[in-house]
Order: C-alpha cells, then structure tokens, then sequence
C-alpha cells in the first residue's frame, strides 16, 4: 500500500522539492531547445499573435487564484492593521504571544535538526549498503508519510502517552508508580515531527543518492583524500541542494504543524494554535496579526533557503555511473544488520498497528491497563450503521472529491501555461501556484474566514463561511502546489515542439490539448492529484477553524471521540481514513496503469 | 552586392522583407524569397544566421514584426498568409527532433493530421500506411514509435508531414540526428521520395552537403539576412560575396586586382594573371579578393609559363582524392585537390589554374 504512496510521494515531492529549491529549476534536457532562436529572450510579439493568445486562458486562471489565494491572504494583513499598529503593539507586548512565537521557532529548527538526524543516515544506508531486510526497510521507511498528521499525533498518543502502551509497558517493567515520562511540551512535539518529517529527507537524500555517481567519491578518494573528507568535501556537498530542499519542506512544515502542538502542546502555546486559540476567544484582530506573523515567517524562511540553495547547486555531469552498494563482510554486522532492520521496522510500523488495535478496543474498557483488555467489531459496525457516525466519511469523501476535481482542472492550464507559454504574466503565475505550499493551513484557513464571511459583489467576497463550499475551497487552495508542481515536472519534460507538431499538422487548440498536451502532463497530474486528495481526505488544520456541524470531515469527529474517551471509535475512523489514503494510492496506480502505454514507451 | 530578389514565374511561396527582432537583436532582416511550386529550396546558414527562425515564420510559429509571407493556391491567386496560425496553413513540417508522439503508435501520429481533420477512422488508418509504404516504413503502423530507429523515425515525421498533403513542406534540420553512413544514403532517398510527392519544399540545414545533395536551389543566410539564392553551382562557381565563398565549399581566398575580365594574383615577386568573374559587373579596376578552389588548381610542369611553383605542406587522403596545401609564397598557402596520389609532403611543385574563369568577390 504504502510502498505506492511512498513512490508517488517520492515523484511529486521531487517535483516539489525543485520547485522549492529554484523557480528555475525545471529539468532542461536536451530536446527543450530544439531552435537556435529559441535562446534569445521572447518578448511580447509586436504583431498580434492569432495563433496563441495565452491571456485568454491565462487571465480567468490568474483571476482565480488571485482571488482564492491571495486575496484571503491580504486581507488577514489588512485585518490586523485594522487599529493602525494598535493590534501589532498588543502582538509585541504580549507575553503569550511572545512565547509562541519563540516555541515555534524553537519547534521548527528542532524538528529540522532532529528529522535529519533520523533521515540522512537512514537514506546512507538504505542506498549505500547491501544487508538482509534493506527492500523491506526502504518500504517500511515512508510508512509515516501515509499517515494522516493528526492520526500519526493520536498513534503517538495511544503508545507513548501518559496512559499510552510503551509508556505502561515500561512502568510495569520498572515497578514504577507513575508513568515514566509525559508526552507534552516542546519535546514531545519535536519527538511527533521526527517520526511524521524524516520521511521529507530520507526520501530528497536517497532520490540524490540513487543519481549519485559514485565514481565522484572514487575520483576523490584516488587523490588521496581520507574517507571522512570525502564525505564532507565531496558526498555531503553534492546532496546540499537536495537536503536543503527537504529541510526547508521540514521546517515551513514543523512552522505551520497543528495537530501535534493542539494535542500534545499542554501549556506550550506556539503561532498556529494561538492563532485558533484568538479566533476562539473572539478577538480576530489578534488572529490576523498572529496569522500574518506566521506566514511572513515562513514566506522569509523561503526566501533564505533559496536564496542560499541558489548560490551552491551542482549539476552531475554525465549520466554518472550508478551507485554500489557497499555489502557488510564482518561477521558482527552481518548478524546485527538484520536484527536492528527488523527493530527499525517495528519502531516504524508500530503507530499504523496500533491505530488499528485500537480500532478494535470495546469503547470505554481500556483504562489503566497496559493493553485494551476487550476488542470488538463493533466499532467499524457502528461507522458503517449509525447515520450520524456516517455524515463525517460521507463529507469527507464528497468534500475531497470536488476539491481535487478542482485541482486538476485549474493546475492543468496553470502548468501548461507555465511550461509552455510565453506571457507577461507567467512569473506571477508561477508564485501564485507555490504560493498555498509557504503559507501555513492555519493562515490559509484563517484568511477564508476573514474574507468570505459576507456577500459584497464588488468586493468579490461571497459567503461561504458556515456553508458546506468553505472546506472544500480550502482543500482546492491547499491542492494547488502540490499538482501544480508535478504537473509542472511533467509538461517541462515533453518536447515543446511536440504542440507545433499538432498545431501544423491542422490541429484545433482543444485537439492539441486533449491528443499531446494531457497525455504529456497526465503523470504529473495523477501523482499531484494523489497527493492532493491524500492531504484533502485526512485534512484537520483547515478544517478546524472553518468546519460547521453538517460539512464535518472526519478529522474534526475523530477529535470529538477522542474528547469523549471513545478511543476505539476514534481509531476506528483513523483506520477507515489509512484505508481511504490506500484507497486514493491504488487509485492513482490503476489511472496510471492505463495509460501505461506512454510509460512504456517514454521508458523505452 | 547582395542579391535577395531571385523572381520566379509563379512563386508558390513568398517571402517579402520578412523581418524578426528579438529584444534589439535582429534575427531576420528583411527576408525576401520566392519558392518554385515544385521546387525543394534549401536555407542554409551558420547557427543563429535565422534561418530557422524564418522557417518558423513560414510555418507560423513566430510572426513577422514586418513583412509579408504570400502563398499562392491551387487556384492560381496569391494570399497573404503572415498572421495564419499553422493549423490553417496546412503545411507540413518535419522537426529537427521530429517531434514524434510519445504516446501513439507509429500510424497514429502519421494519421493524427488527418483525424485533426475530422477523417474516418478507416480512412485515416489507410493512408497513413499508404505514407508509411511511400517513406519505406509499409507495415510498422503498429509500433510504439520510441522503439524506431533515428532513421526510422525520420521517415515516420515525413510520412505524418506529407500524408495531410500540404501546399508546401517545411523540414527542420531533417538529417543532423542521423550519423553519417545514414545521412550519406538519406540524401538520394529524401530527394527522390520528395520529388515523386512534387510538393514545394523549403528546408533548412547548416550543413551544405545536404544542401547540395537535396534541392535544387539554395538560399544562404548570415546573421539575419539572405546573402545569396541560386543553384548550389552558382552559389560554388560565382559566390556573390567572401562571406558565402567562405560558407560554401572549401577556397583559398587570394588578394588580387581586378579590372572587368582579369585578377592579377601577386605571388612573390610575380604576378598572374587570370580570367576571372565577378558578381556585379564593374569595369573600373578594384581590389578583390580571387577565390580559388581546390578543384580549379592542378599540378603542372615547372617549366611551363603559367605555373606557380610551391612546396607541398600538407597532404590528406580523402579517398577518391588527395587534398594538398601547398605553400606558393609567403602568405599564401592553397589548397589543391587531384588525383595524383605520388605527390609527398615537402615536394616542390608547380601549379596552375585549370578551371576559368574564378570568381572575384
């Protein structure tokens, strides 16, 4: 299941992850520039252009996003200038919020620090050394990637928290009258974010790794360098751009994370619960300057990431020669490999079993022991029976479905605008479609609730604040780079002439599109499309802060059981959305199985 | 001096002081061409001459900032065709990567023209393979076209190009994906495959082998403007400026002066003189530049009147010929072509002009 999910994952994210890394950075091979002409800058033709007018369909998508993306984000900053620097004074002066600001960033950077040190050695080891349980590993490896945040926040909860099952495991062992450890604070958050965001750098590091040539490191070490300075002066700096990537993704990801800092957070206060927090207590004014401060943080952690990534990045000359993979000749290894694999793999798999123990646990009975003492079907009976269990699915379900529709119509012309036309506009469209990946689901929620809470024709603001269209509008913004990016990779990937060729050979625009330009772009839009109804059916950040009662999704209810000590019920629905998440998976596997006969001819 | 008008009776195409320009970069000047129904025209030039640039603009992916493209109909009436989107044009093209569909089969990109064209399947499906028969590919409609060969997907993009039947066919450096043995043997077929659809062709290549070997005349451009169009032995006998003596074929370009009918060449301390043309006629004495080539030089007796003697600084088998440098002053080393195998590296020996008149630019 999984292993699909990882491998489209790993696609879209690197994708993603050159998007991230430079705006520019869109693969050239060499059929991109089949005409000498096409080196010289193409400014707007001073004769109008029959052939293409690409502000016919540039201008409605331009509109569409600047009204989805940034309008709603604009008028959060607005908002919070709505007393002048009254509310910011209040911002600066205020200790609680002082104190978020600071755990956020304390949050941010220990999860950066801490999913590396998780992801970077494993991604050595699954691509560099051969032992017995390394394909298993390198499966079992992106299995968190598969788990909804706030289900993997709850897995946690059910096995290290204060009634959790390692926890009670250990006091029992140690004869201990209370639990060992708390899971709260800074910490535990940190501990949630290692497990949830390795997968970001194991995935950038190992795709590098796999490019790697490792005739480089031969090259080096036949000069006479030691093997530690090969590794830095060579191995390390050639994977920078990659692990910049996914540590930039870790951090602007640990920036906006909810659902560990809601759950686990105690009396930690961080920027996005805050931000909910404010909305609650009814001062919005407060929201907006708390909003705007977090997505400024993260647009400015952006900005330097790239700015830096752009001053050292390398390109592997030639094909390179592949990666060997050193094989483990000590006996002691030999032995251990295996055994700390298998360990890794329980470490790993154990939140997703537990989740479904639970599932199966008799609400109500599992109190202080160590294990849920009864187990029923009961639960999953009651999902599939009782209407108002069923409402959440059922939305959930509806809600991802148009919003993913959504995505992969609008990030279809946004790419292929991008990739294949010139315009005045193409730049800003572009940022535009990243733009949603930078700003934090708790800003981008919190702006949809500041701008569409009325109707105003002429301001362009409707009401949908308290209807069923504002979840999924914010899962659609959400969506945006995510298959607009891997759409993106796709499309730079055909030869440009490709469209030439139809439009020469007497093809309507829309037969062009249809017959060279969908099939071109359909990997791309299916692994987005993925990821998207992924992110859209598990979706809670957003949710929270615009969810009514009737358009609930299932997050929102999974927290309601959890509120009410219904854990089995609660875990049960965190294994129908794991199902959903497969369901999505195989899905995408099967749209792309039928048009394996591009694969496998672009493959040949 | 430049010639850019070369009229011809009833021009399918025309090309009338086409101009480009990119940002302050002009990368057309002026352009003015009439095409021959019939006729397989080729442009060549350097990279970044504008040659494709104004294929381009022909087939109407780029749009003039000035000047008109005319096609002249079935029907005999010329049309200005500058602002038509390619899909109205109904030309074909052949791209220079070919620009094959990865994702159809062979016969559905040759038949894609003709279900853009709203064709029956059946219909379509026959003559694709009817195209595919006329290109030497007969019976592979059926393959995924990534499993061709270089050669083979040359001849499905003309196959896909000629099956709409287009009022002129455009090819985009047809044969530089091609290594040399199949280049060699592309020449004839091209030609002859071309010729027997008797559709107007304009192609473009930096390459004047292929030049020579596939059309009938040649178009030469250098940055942005056309320098000369003529038969290829125009373009080699009576180069119109240094520029395209030194583009086409290979010459020894020698100061001289010229007065109307004679280069006197100075060698040393002698001088020569030798029957000579220029592309503009001019009786007033004038410095020149005589281009001399290798062909039109031959080995002689020493003691004969017109001989120049040298000494041979170079030698190189080229099968059917051997190509000498021979150095015959100070400045001044030529190249002679011959078949005489005995001459060594460091001989002394005579030459002579054997061909009249050479061309003075």
């Amino acid at each position: 299941m999984t292993r699909e999910a990882g491998r489209g994952m790993r696609d879209a994210e690197a994708a993603h992850g050159a998007e991230a890394l430079s705006s520019e950075a869109a693969p050239h091979p060499a059929s991109r520039i089949p005409h000498s002409a096409s080196r010289i800058p193409h400014p707007a033709p001073r004769t109008p252009r029959p052939a293409s007018r690409p502000w016919l369909l540039a201008l409605p998508v331009l509109a569409l996003l600047l009204w989805a993306v940034v309008y709603p984000n604009l008028s959060v900053i607005i908002g919070s200038f709505a007393k002048g620097l009254g509310l910011w004074h209040e911002f600066v002066q205020s200790p609680a919020d002082r104190e978020a600001l600071v755990n956020t960033i304390l949050i941010a950077i220990g999860s950066v620090v801490s999913a590396t040190a998780v992801g970077l050695p494993l991604a050595f080891l699954l691509t560099r050394v051969e032992f017995r349980g390394r394909r298993i590993l390198s499966v079992v490896a992106t299995l968190p990637a598969a788990l909804p945040p706030l289900v993997g926040v709850i897995a946690f909860l059910f096995l290290y928290g204060e009634s959790g099952v390692v926890t009670r495991a250990v006091q029992n062992v140690l004869g201990l009258d209370h639990a060992p450890w708390t899971l709260n604070g800074i910490g535990a958050i940190i501990f949630v974010h290692a497990y949830t965001m390795y997968v970001y750098v194991f995935l950038f590091v190992s795709a590098a790794l796999e490019r790697f040539d490792t005739s480089l490191e031969d090259a080096a070490s036949g000069l006479g360098a030691s093997r530690r300075r090969v590794l830095w002066r060579v191995t390390l700096p050639m994977l920078t751009p990659s692990l910049l990537g996914a540590m930039l993704l870790v951090f602007m990801s640990a920036m906006g994370s909810f659902s560990a800092p809601y759950i686990f957070g105690g009396g930690i206060r961080v920027l996005s619960t805050q931000i909910v927090a404010s909305k609650l207590n009814g001062s919005i004014g407060m929201a907006y300057v708390e909003t705007t401060v977090l997505a400024v943080s993260a647009l400015i952690a952006l900005a330097l990431l790239r700015w830096f990534e752009r001053r050292r990045r390398y390109t592997m000359a030639g094909r390179g020669g592949g990666t060997r993979r050193i094989v483990l000749r000590s006996p002691v290894w030999r032995v251990l490999a295996p055994v700390l694999a298998v360990a890794l793999v329980v470490l790993l798999v154990l939140p997703h079993a537990m989740v479904i123990l639970v599932s199966f646990a008799k609400d109500g009975t599992w109190t202080t022991q160590v294990l849920p003492p009864q187990y029923t079907l009961e639960n999953f009976r009651r999902l599939a029976t009782e209407s108002q269990l069923w409402v959440p699915i059922r939305n959930s379900v509806t809600m991802t479905i148009i919003a993913t529709a959504a995505d992969i119509v609008v990030c279809f012309f946004a790419a292929y605008l991008i990739v294949l036309r010139r315009f005045t506009g193409r730049r800003l469209l572009r940022m535009l479609v990243a733009l949603p990946w930078a700003i934090p689901a708790t800003a981008i929620a919190l702006g949809l609730a500041a701008t569409f809470d009325r109707n105003a024709l002429f301001a362009a603001r409707v009401l949908l604040v308290g209807t069923f269209w504002i979840l999924p509008l914010a899962y659609f913004i959400r969506g945006i780079p995510l298959v607009a990016t891997a759409t993106e990779g796709s499309l730079a990937q055909m030869d440009p002439s490709l469209e030439d060729a139809a439009r020469g050979l007497g093809a309507s625009w829309w037969l062009t599109m249809r017959r060279v330009i969908l099939p071109a772009a359909r990997p791309g839009l299916v692994a987005g499309a993925m990821l998207a109804a992924v992110t859209a059916v598990g979706e809670f950040v957003a949710s929270i802060v615009l969810y009514t009662h009737a358009n609930r999704p299932i997050s929102i209810e999974i927290l309601a059981q959890l509120r009410n000590f219904a854990f089995g019920t609660a875990a049960a629905y965190s294994v129908l959305l794991i199902a959903l998440v497969l369901l999505i998976a195989l899905a995408a596997r099967f749209t792309e199985g039928r048009g394996a006969q591009a694969e496998t001819i672009s493959a040949g | 001096m430049t010639q850019n008008v070369s009229p011809v009776a009833q021009p399918a195409l025309a090309l009338r002081a086409l101009t480009r320009r990119f940002g302050s970069q002009v990368a057309v000047d002026h352009v003015s061409l009439d095409v021959a129904r019939g006729e397989l025209l080729a442009l060549i030039g350097a990279s970044g001459s504008g040659k494709t640039t104004t294929l381009r603009m022909i087939a109407g992916y780029e749009f003039p900032d000035e000047g008109r493209v005319l096609l002249t109909g079935d029907d005999g009436v010329q049309r200005d065709i500058t602002a038509l989107p390619p899909q109205k044009r109904n030309f074909g093209m052949v791209f220079q990567h070919y620009a094959l569909f990865p994702h159809m089969t062979v016969g559905e990109n040759v038949a894609f023209g003709l279900e853009a064209r709203g064709m029956s399947k059946r219909e379509r499906a026959a003559r694709a393979e009817q195209a595919l028969a006329a290109t030497g590919l007969g019976g592979a409609a059926g393959r995924p076209v990534q499993s061709l060969s270089g050669g083979e997907q040359q001849r499905v993009a003309l196959a896909r190009a000629i099956v709409i039947e287009p009022q002129v066919l455009l090819l985009d450096e047809p044969l530089s994906n091609l290594d040399y043995a199949l280049r060699q043997a592309m020449h004839t077929e091209l030609r002859a495959t071309l010729r027997r659809f008797g559709v107007t062709v304009v192609f473009v290549t930096h390459d004047q082998e292929d030049a020579f070997a596939v059309a009938d005349r040649v178009a030469m451009m250098s940055r942005g403007r056309l320098l000369q169009v003529g038969s290829p032995d125009e373009l080699y006998d009576r180069p119109a400026s240094r520029e395209v003596a030194e583009f086409i074929g290979r010459a020894t370009l020698v100061p001289a002066r010229f007065d109307g009918q004679c280069a006197t060449i100075r060698i040393g301390e002698s001088e020569r003189c030798v029957q000579a043309v220029a592309s503009s006629d001019s009786a007033t004495p004038r410095d020149v530049v005589a281009v001399l080539r290798p062909d039109a030089l031959g080995f002689t007796s020493p003691e004969a009147s017109d001989a120049w003697p040298g000494i041979v600084s170079g030698r190189r088998f080229t099968g059917a010929l051997v190509a000498y440098r021979v150095r015959v002053s100070d400045t001044i080393e030529v190249e002679v072509v011959s078949h005489d195998r005995s001459v060594r590296e460091g001989d002394r020996v005579a030459l002579r002009v054997t061909r009249e008149p050479v061309a003075v630019v």
